[in-house]
């Protein structure tokens, strides 16, 4: 067993916090769910900075409790890296010194190389004798997920790294944590209430609902499966992994393969061969009967309708519909439904109005 | 010359006095401070009370209960003298403890007014960083809590600069032992010198005012530096 084992037990006001996760060693996991969930309560046990009862926390074969055995290592023992949602730098140290501060005490060879390679990673090499004072949110952002990265931890936890900054520095980060996440062999546990940095960053997905998991296991899956739709309303919808494989350059438009079929989205200049993300929200699916001809809706893939489930609104129902290997979910009314005979294991065509690329 | 040997050497005495003070008391307070912060436990109240009754008491009453415990009769002074120290009241070790006690508030409160507006994420975020809670209080506590130290140093010194109730009931008023500028005022005032009260007097005023003038200008800075 190397990945990551997290059991807990933690009453908190209004209910109790309860999970048994066997998380991946691999890739970032998100914790997604509401705000009160129980998300941060999750990432500070695993952390030791809040003890919770009948406690189980392994990392890659290490114990950092078991209260059964009556283990509990402090959190400076535990070799993590904590990203809190306010950068929290100490503001009388400058960069470097901050960066300094956890690669000194790691007692690790590795740390110094880490650093080295998260200081390019993040982009900050020329903020290191700047103060805390003089970085803009953003920055700030990164010189902490550096500053985390520097101790060379096993277990890299980030609590909404991003909620304190706007939509622009958002953007501004989200690349550097789909490099760290793609270049480095560092298991993160990313907690977030944005569906949209969820559909970017997740390999693996742990849904939480008043401190109960509501949903577990890799990233497509769980948003995919329409019994229990763990992301509701208008985020519901598809992850597609896929592979641009084309970019035309009379309509400015570039094509995407994936396991099942081919959409063609808006170019944004990603390279011909990288591998991408897709997120098809269910309401941007409409199904037809039949192949349809005249309409200004360029993608139509084949498909069969697998099954459909009640949705948030009464009139309505997701339906999640087979395409080759890959699933995707669409949003149609109960007299659609019916008009069109529509049941679990007909064939239909799913037509895409919209798709974003998420990476 | 105005301040003859006399006053130079209360003033000499004032400042050993004070400065002891200080470095022993800054000492003292600074755990304290950062114990009545820290804990949950149900002594923080009695004990913060404790902390800060010099505050309110009259210095007549505290010298009082200080002489009395201090005495050859008192629990101090029976510890002291059994230890071969002899009896503390009317010396200088005497003076000192009594100040100790009479600026620990002055000390301990801005401490703990440091240390609680730091809340317990830099803590937090050292302990995520590999810092034992030793090594993170010296590294990231303390020198996040700069302000208040500086501020427990300069109102301490100054306050023991200033205090007189105390002094007269637990140190007499011994020249080149006990008697400070204060007392010293005291007894110009008692023999009608008043040109010679009126210099040490009017020292005692500029010193003050630059004491509270230099730490406006800190806490100004402070307030720029800090977002």
């Amino acid at each position: 067993m190397t990945g990551l084992q997290i059991r807990l037990d933690l009453p908190r006001a209004g209910f109790d916090l309860q999970v048994d996760l066997d998380l991946p060693a691999r890739g970032i996991t998100v914790l997604f769910g509401p705000s009160g969930s129980g998300k941060t309560s999750v990432l500070r046990c695993v952390a030791g900075l809040e003890r919770a009862r009948a406690a189980r926390v392994v990392v890659g074969g290490e114990v950092w409790q078991d209260d059964a055995a009556r283990v509990f290592l402090p959190t400076h023992r535990r070799a993590l890296g904590y990203v809190f949602q306010e950068a929290s730098l100490f503001d009388h140290l400058d960069v470097r010194g901050n960066l300094h501060y956890g690669l000194r005490r790691s007692g690790s060879a590795q740390a110094a190389q880490t650093l080295q390679t998260a200081v390019g990673l993040l982009g900050i090499a020329d903020l290191l004798d700047r103060r805390p004072d003089a970085l803009s949110g953003g920055e700030r952002q990164r010189v902490a997920i550096a500053r985390a990265l520097a101790t060379a931890p096993r277990l890299l936890l980030l609590d909404e790294p991003m909620a304190a900054l706007d939509q622009a520095r958002r953007q501004e980060i989200l690349p550097w944590l789909e490099r760290m996440r793609d270049e480095l062999c560092i298991p993160m546990l990313y907690v977030t209430h944005s569906a949209d940095e969820l559909a970017r960053l997740a390999d693996h997905l742990v849904v939480l609902e008043r401190g109960r998991v509501k949903g577990a296991g890799p990233a497509g899956e769980v948003l995919a499966a329409i019994e229990s739709p763990v992301v509701v309303g208008e985020d519901a919808g598809a992850l597609l992994q896929g592979r641009l494989a084309e970019r035309d350059a009379q309509w400015q438009l570039a094509r995407v393969d994936f396991p099942g079929g081919a959409l063609w989205l808006r170019d944004s200049g990603v390279p011909v061969g990288r591998a991408v993300r897709l997120r098809v929200l269910a309401r941007d699916v409409s199904l037809t009967t039949e192949e349809p001809r005249h309409t200004s809706i360029q993608n139509h893939l084949p498909c069969r309708i697998e099954s459909m489930a009640p949705d948030a609104h009464a009139s309505q129902l997701l339906v999640r519909v087979v395409c080759g290997e890959s699933v995707l979910l669409a949003r149609i009314t109960r007299r659609a439904v019916d008009a069109l005979g529509l049941h679990a294991g007909s064939a239909a065509w799913a037509q895409v109005k919209s798709v974003a690329l998420v990476q | 010359m105005l301040l003859g040997p006399d006053a130079l050497q209360a003033i000499w005495l004032t400042i050993q006095l004070a400065t002891c003070t200080t470095l022993l008391l800054l000492l003292l307070a600074t755990p304290l401070a950062w114990w009545l912060t820290q804990t949950r436990s149900r002594w923080v109240a009695p004990i913060g009370a404790l902390v800060t009754l010099p505050l309110v008491l009259p210095p007549s009453v505290l010298g009082f209960y200080l002489l009395v415990a201090m005495g050859p009769h008192g629990p101090l002074g029976q510890f002291t003298q059994a230890m071969g120290w002899g009896v503390l009241s009317f010396t200088f070790t005497g003076l000192l403890i009594g100040s100790m006690v009479f600026s620990l508030p002055f000390a301990v409160q801005p401490l703990q007014h440091a240390f609680e507006s730091l809340g317990r994420r830099p803590m937090e975020v050292a302990a995520t960083l590999r810092a034992r809670p030793l090594d993170a209080f010296f590294t990231v506590a303390l020198p996040q809590a700069r302000s208040g130290l500086v501020t427990a140093a300069i109102l301490t010194f100054a306050h023991t600069v200033g205090e007189f109730g105390v002094v007269l009931m637990i140190g007499g008023n011994i020249p080149g032992q006990t008697r400070v500028v204060s007392t010293q005022i005291y007894g110009h005032v008692e023999a009608m010198e008043y040109a010679q009260a009126h210099a040490l007097a009017g020292g005692m005023l500029l010193f003050s005012f630059a004491v509270l003038f230099c730490l406006a200008l800190l806490r100004r800075r402070q307030a720029r530096v800090l977002p």
